[in-house]
């Protein structure tokens, strides 16, 4: 970015509440179902039926409030957000305006350099989504209602963020948190965590805000990041080339790596909001806030803190590991079966990590129970296998889905500790290769891994590599006194 | 308070309603009726009462979260001008891109 400017960015994330039933009728949630099929009068908006709000959207609402740091408002209320479009069969979303559940809060992003900031959240309300369209049909655009009502939670930031890593750390936090709150399953592609971004740009150390622009339909945390980097640059060239910015509604297309402006007719809107009167406020008591807080699950900044001491482990493995809670929760079942708390960490870090990111598969979905990979991680710290040979078995664990006993067995692959067997190798790879040896002799000692290597090769990896070192060692050594001799 | 014609043709935009002039002029002018007839309330002193939004008490009205069956997709279309027996069908909402 020019150094002249900096930009300003504030983002409002829409999370979908994993409730089993909507938020006004007790419709189900569920994605996927034939088109129409999760309906009822209700979320169909006929006349003269009235909506009865989902507690459990309360509680989670609440719940998010707690972990950012809010005010949970003892008294909220809902709000009628009035406009015409088809994905809206009552002509109006329940929303909250005036009175929403959560104010004032903050979180903490970690920025690169490992350094931190405090980004400011300026209210999470609840509201109703909105059905889907499908344009792409003919002349006729068709409607699916299965999506109306389902709850969404608005988290609105402040805008406190000053570059596109900051919004995409922001974002990532987001996911992180309703993730350990189970409240939202934080898929953005799959659109149960929507963001739209506020950006505008001001010369360093101005006071006044520029004007802004809204950038949506950005379908992956990727593409955020981005959509934002791009719009900060052309607001820069457009007021370097004298030019103005003028409020606009933006759309990223993620083909072409560019936004577009919405057309005009489509933002043209004046919500007139007004009081749901056919729901009642929400009253939250101290009572009913401490009975959501005594029940908080451990959130990610404690469980890492709790992790780093517990298991010993360096303050990056904790971070690593604690950046999802299923990730947290299949290291601590890992070390459940084994002591080894570093080697579980950097089977996970390294091997499996890899492996869901590539196949960008949830580790819930891994093949390897977390169970096995400590028997897996066991074995080697016992002796029965050398590591090497477990870099060999692992694959073969995912691929199989076998138990790394069962492997170890069925391919013979015990490691050869007895040292009276290992020193017969070694005597055999040293009368084989004597020129390496009269190098070795002569002073290049680096042939050491040379020998090492043949060994292993010898015995298909399974020799414990410490008898190896020491048997060679002595051989080596017991040849370089005889020539002195 | 009092609404211009201007602020109905507005209004009728918002709301999706098309109407000729007369009755535009007549819409402003009932409107301003009504607007001075509720005007009146003004003429109370309400600095020290809390804003009302609902006629009735009541607080906290919840129901647990349980999902309980919903019509068919037959009887949810069954009302629609246009379907396809599975989807509504409406009118294109936006151009060809």
């Amino acid at each position: 970015m020019n150094d002249k400017y900096e930009a300003v960015i504030g983002l409002e994330v829409h999370a979908q509440l994993l409730t089993e039933s909507k938020a006004f009728c007790g419709c189900s949630t569920k994605f996927g179902n034939a088109p129409n099929s999760n309906v009822c009068p209700i979320c169909l908006g006929h006349p003269g039926v009235l909506p009865v709000l989902n507690k459990k959207v309360i509680e989670y609402t609440i719940k998010m409030g707690l972990a950012t740091n809010c005010t949970i408002n003892q008294r909220s209320t809902f709000a009628r957000k009035n406009y015409f479009y088809p994905d809206l069969p009552k002509g109006y979303q329940i929303s909250q305006y005036e009175e929403p559940i959560c104010e004032q809060g903050h979180i903490i992003i970690s920025l690169s350099g490992s350094s931190e900031k405090k980004v400011g959240i300026t209210r999470i309300h609840m509201e109703e989504d909105a059905g889907k369209l499908i344009h792409d049909h003919g002349f006729e655009t068709l409607v699916d209602v299965n999506r109306c009502g389902v709850p969404l939670m608005e988290i609105v930031s402040e805008p406190d963020m000053r570059s596109a890593e900051e919004a995409y750390q922001y974002l990532t936090k987001i996911k992180q948190l309703v993730q350990y709150l189970e409240i939202c399953d934080g898929n953005m592609e799959e659109g149960s965590l929507r963001c739209d971004a506020n950006v505008s740009v001001r010369l360093k150390g101005a006071k006044e805000f520029g004007t802004k622009r809204e950038i949506k339909n950005m379908n992956s945390f990727r593409n955020v990041e981005r959509a934002i980097k791009f719009e900060i640059n052309r607001q820069i060239e457009i007021i370097e080339d004298g030019g103005t910015i003028t409020q606009q509604t933006l759309l990223w297309d993620a083909d072409l790596n560019e936004v577009f402006p919405m057309r005009s007719k489509e933002e043209a809107h004046d919500y007139k909001y007004f009081p749901e009167p056919d729901l009642l406020p929400v009253i939250v008591d101290e009572k009913w806030k401490s009975e959501i807080e005594k029940y908080l699950p451990e959130l990610p900044e404690n469980r890492k803190e709790r992790m780093a001491v517990t298991y010993n482990l360096p303050k990056y493995d904790a971070e690593l590991l604690t950046q999802s809670k299923p990730i947290a929760d299949y290291y601590e079942k890992v070390i459940s079966v084994t002591n080894d708390y570093k080697s579980a960490s950097n089977w996970i870090m390294t091997d499996i990590l890899k492996i869901i990111n590539e196949e960008k598969i949830d580790i819930r979905d891994f093949p390897v129970a977390a169970e096995d990979l400590g028997e897996l991680i066991n074995l080697i710290s016992d002796g029965t296998i050398s590591g090497k040979i477990a870099k060999e078995i692992f694959p073969a664990m995912v691929i199989e889905k076998k138990k790394p006993s069962a492997i170890v067995k069925e391919k013979n692959l015990l490691q050869i500790s007895d040292a009276g067997e290992i020193e017969k190798i070694v005597n055999q790879t040293l009368e084989k290769n004597s020129s390496e040896v009269q190098m070795y002799l002569g002073g290049k000692e680096k042939v050491f891994g040379f020998f090492v290597g043949q060994i292993m090769k010898e015995t298909k990896g399974k020799a414990n590599p410490k008898l190896v070192n020491e048997l060679l060692s002595e051989k080596l050594e017991a040849l370089k006194n005889k020539i002195i001799k | 308070m009092s609404v211009t014609r201007k602020d109905v043709e507005y209004i009728s935009e918002l709301a999706r309603l098309k109407f000729n002039s007369e009755e535009l002029e007549s819409f402003t002018k009932d409107l301003n009726e009504i607007l001075s007839y509720v005007d009146k309330l003004n003429e109370l002193n309400t600095d020290d009462i809390e804003p009302l939004s609902h006629p009735v008490e009541g607080v906290n009205v919840f129901r647990d979260d349980v999902v309980k069956p919903s019509i068919t997709t037959e009887e949810a279309l069954k009302n629609a001008p246009d379907n396809d027996e599975s989807f509504f069908k409406v009118p294109k909402v936006i151009g060809s891109i």
